[in-house]
């Protein structure tokens, strides 16, 4: 049999090219021996994050902005609601299938995705959009975005005593930031709060999680890098109990969706919080940043397999981003966006407002469009 | 990376496969469902847009060739497509000009900009270049950011130096100065300097960067992305080329499923060169970026020049010389086995590797590719728990030292069973396999066509 060799293959390097192809071929013998394979911890750790206790550093040496947060959702707000209403109003002048593409270019860009995008849509494909008014048709828009997003916000009367909150998330979108957050919220109610320090994989960490305990008056359970998150939690748990607290919010390490061994850990977390006391968790956080785009729908997926997640806080939506891609995780997959997190002040985590957020997707009209 | 891109437009090309030519209007659906494609990976929408167009009229216009089936044609023209897309050749890092050549890395908080500072000081005091570099920590809100490039720099090596950039107070302009100096009189040949990063961009941020670099003067400003990032890449990236000037782009976390839109987004709407992919925590984990390569594997169409790439830096010719010889004399000991092993580690994940071959990442899907990682691991550890004597004849394995080796490996006996048989059947296997030498070994895999 006469073999041509592929031109890109440099004759001297045969041998190599074949040792490198008989390696992996090895790994695939190998396969059949993976079904039976048991499951277990992967070696590899995560990127560490360093600037986070920076964070809390500003975030403290920063008094609170003297504008409000609606003000500076709102500044950020106008920033895309011009170009929206310019667009909006040359694409309904335009009519036909322009239209249509310009509609799905603002959700789009907004990382509402595709699927969710035509469904929003859908609707309005059937109505004459030319020659209509642009606010009917804006109005119409955000009323179909608001009623896909609206969910259930935390209870105002906590359903249950202690109330304990598990946070999760991927790395970087601001776990302990926003549990900081909604520790100063429950203080500012009146309850007593505990923090669980169990991120015990990053450095420093904890240590955020202790510059939040102080500003905010609440006590903290904490252990050393590198200890078991799960024991952590166990302590954090008992003490929770033997001091009759109101509201106990668990910290975890970030770790990607992807990494089946941390999110067999997480598990774990759950279940230990379980064992101490049944029914808890009350509520499973996923924290996930709005510049995210359609990944964080398999962030969801995955977190919400693995630790049963009840809501979510959606972070950083004071930059550019808009998180659109809660629409899908909302229609997908009926998780309610509890917060939003709006910057780095104390006061920055607001409970989830649909109607506002489905007028920052597509604009709210308030001002004149240009021609 | 790319897997739900690479499922997507695998099942478009599918649905096309059955029809008999090139039309408009099979066209027409088939790109509808690629745009859609191209959307749900997080590809920009007006680059979504504009790659549907060029294909549609690229597929219309040709002529029809014969050899080729429909879908074929198609893939052809979209691998085209998304290798220009992507920005066509290879981007290359300039060191040119009189030592040190500065490297700039900007980009917004969080979006490894520290990291891959270690990663590209690694890249260039590695062998291929030879190139001492100087890190310079110019974070100076982010105290333990300066730590972080310390313990980066320390883990790159000999030979790496980093500026002790003081922890409290300073202006990045004077610290960047000096350092540059401190490196010149050092004598080395490239400084990278990891500036500061914000959650957003803004007008501060922009005007210490632009201070910073009319005083730093660097040969390349390369501006590093996180590949999760949706539909804002785009905004952040010409922010950051309209606020400062980018040569070069680094996109960073893309060994998570990152759906690959930002890097064929951010070189079309930027028009600068990505130049690295950072594919995993370790600091070797950075990748050129060969866009011909990257757009043959979200067609599943593999990357052997890259697998080819790996094998040689983990085999010498004489080593792939000797294993030849042993496997064709059936002379494949458990040792040689765990040489293999050890060299597949060098080369990089499992699933890294799968993919890399054309049609294995059909095969590898599935499969939980990061605990094929682990049980490489675990059969490491079953042959370094045997004596030389055993490795080298593993005839003489009976039961008593199969349960000396189980324990001693932390497994089961049975494990070490059916590591056994696997070993056996992977001897046979590879006898047969290069039995017509490296050519035949090629012709097995239907490659040497």
């Amino acid at each position: 049999m006469s073999i041509e060799i592929p031109p890109w293959v440099d004759r001297e390097q045969l041998p190599v090219l074949a040792a490198g192809l008989a390696a992996v071929l090895l790994l695939l013998g190998l396969l059949g021996f993976l079904v039976a394979r048991r499951r277990g911890r992967v070696a590899g750790g995560e990127s560490s994050g360093g600037g986070k206790e920076d964070a809390v550093a500003r975030a403290s040496s920063t008094p609170a902005s003297p504008r409000s947060t609606a003000q500076r959702f709102r500044a950020g707000l106008a920033r895309s609601r011009s170009r929206l209403a310019s667009r909006l109003a040359a694409a309904l002048g335009a009519g036909g299938p322009d239209l249509d593409d310009e509609l799905l270019r603002i959700l789009i860009e907004s990382d509402v995705g595709p699927k969710s995008a035509q469904e929003i849509l859908a609707g309005l494909g059937r109505l004459p959009a030319h020659g209509r008014d642009p606010e009917a048709v804006r109005a119409e828009l955000r009323g179909r975005i608001e009623e896909m997003v609206r969910g259930p916000g935390e209870p105002e009367q906590l359903p249950s005593h202690p109330w304990v909150v598990l946070v999760v998330g991927v790395n970087g979108v601001g776990k302990t930031t926003s549990i900081g957050k909604l520790a100063a919220r429950h203080r500012a109610l009146g309850r007593s709060v505990l923090l669980v320090a169990g991120d015990t994989f990053r450095a420093a960490a904890a240590d955020q999680l202790e510059v939040w305990a102080g500003r905010s008056d609440a006590g903290i359970v904490r252990q050393g890098e590198g200890a078991d998150p799960s024991a952590v939690v166990f302590d954090g748990m008992k003490s929770a109990v033997a001091r009759d607290v109101d509201v106990v919010l668990v910290d975890t390490a970030g770790r990607l969706h992807t990494k089946t061994n941390l999110m067999e850990e997480l598990r774990k977390v759950r279940r230990t919080v379980e064992r101490v006391l049944p029914g808890a968790p009350h509520e499973v956080l996923l924290v996930l940043d709005a510049t995210t785009g359609q990944n964080a729908l398999a962030q969801a997926k995955t977190f919400s397999e693995a630790v049963d997640v009840t809501g979510v806080v959606l972070t950083k939506l004071d930059g550019s981003a808009r998180g659109g891609v809660v629409v899908a995780i909302c229609r997908e997959l009926g998780l309610p966006v509890r917060w939003v997190g709006l910057g780095e002040a104390v006061d920055d985590l607001e409970p989830f407002d649909a109607a506002e957020f489905a007028r920052a997707l597509v604009g709210d009209g308030e001002e004149p469009p240009v021609a | 990376m790319f897997d739900a891109l690479s499922d997507r437009l695998e099942g478009v090309f599918r649905k096309i496969r059955g029809t008999g030519r090139i039309t408009e209007a099979n066209v027409e659906e088939a790109l509808r469902d690629v745009r859609m494609a191209l959307l749900e990976a997080d590809v920009n929408f007006q680059v979504a847009k504009d790659f549907v167009d060029r294909v549609k009229a690229k597929a219309m216009g040709q002529e029809v060739l014969r050899a080729l089936s429909p879908d074929q044609q198609l893939v052809k023209i979209v691998h085209e497509e998304l290798t220009a897309t992507m920005g066509g050749a290879a981007g290359k890092l300039d060191l040119s000009g009189e030592p040190p050549a500065v490297l700039m890395l900007v980009g917004l908080q969080g979006s490894g900009k520290t990291t891959t500072a270690g990663k590209l000081a690694t890249l260039l005091l590695g062998e291929q270049r030879r190139r001492r570099p100087f890190l310079v920590p110019l974070d100076l809100a982010r105290p333990a950011a300066i730590q972080q490039l310390k313990t980066l720099a320390a883990q790159v090596g000999d030979g790496c130096g980093v500026y002790d950039t003081p922890t409290s107070g300073g202006d990045p302009v004077a610290i960047a100065k000096a350092a540059i100096e401190q490196a010149r009189v050092g004598g080395y040949e490239a400084v990278i300097l990891d500036t500061a990063g914000r959650l957003a961009i803004d007008e501060d941020l922009m005007a210490e960067l632009r201070r910073v670099r009319d005083a730093a003067k660097p040969r390349q400003t390369i501006f590093v992305a996180d590949a999760m990032t949706g539909q804002d890449a785009v905004a952040v990236a010409t922010g950051f080329r309209d606020g400062i000037g980018i040569d070069g782009i680094v996109l960073t976390k893309m060994e998570g499923d990152a759906r690959g839109g930002a890097a064929l987004s951010i070189h079309a709407v930027t028009g600068k060169p990505i130049l690295f992919t950072g594919v995993g925590e370790k600091l070797s984990a950075l990748e050129v970026f060969h866009p011909e390569r990257v757009s043959s594997r979200i067609l599943g169409m593999g990357d052997v020049m890259s697998l080819i790439e790996k094998a040689e830096a983990a085999y010498d010719a004489k080593q792939a010389e000797a294993l030849q010889k042993k496997l064709r004399k059936d002379e494949f000991t458990l040792e040689d086995f765990r040489d293999q092993l050890r060299a597949v580690k060098k080369m990089g994940s499992v699933a890294d590797l799968m993919g890399m071959i054309p049609g294995m990442k059909k095969l590898a899907r599935g499969q939980d590719m990061a605990g094929a990682d682990q049980e490489l691991a675990r059969i490491e550890a079953i042959i370094n728990s045997m004596t030389r004597q055993e490795r080298r004849d593993h005839l003489i394995l009976n039961a008593s030292r199969r349960k000396r080796i189980a324990t001693g490996s932390g497994t089961s006996v049975a494990e070490v069973n059916r590591f056994l048989k696997q070993y056996g059947q992977a001897r046979k296997v590879m006898k047969s396999l290069t039995r017509g030498g490296p050519r035949g070994l090629l012709a097995q895999l239907g490659m040497g066509r």
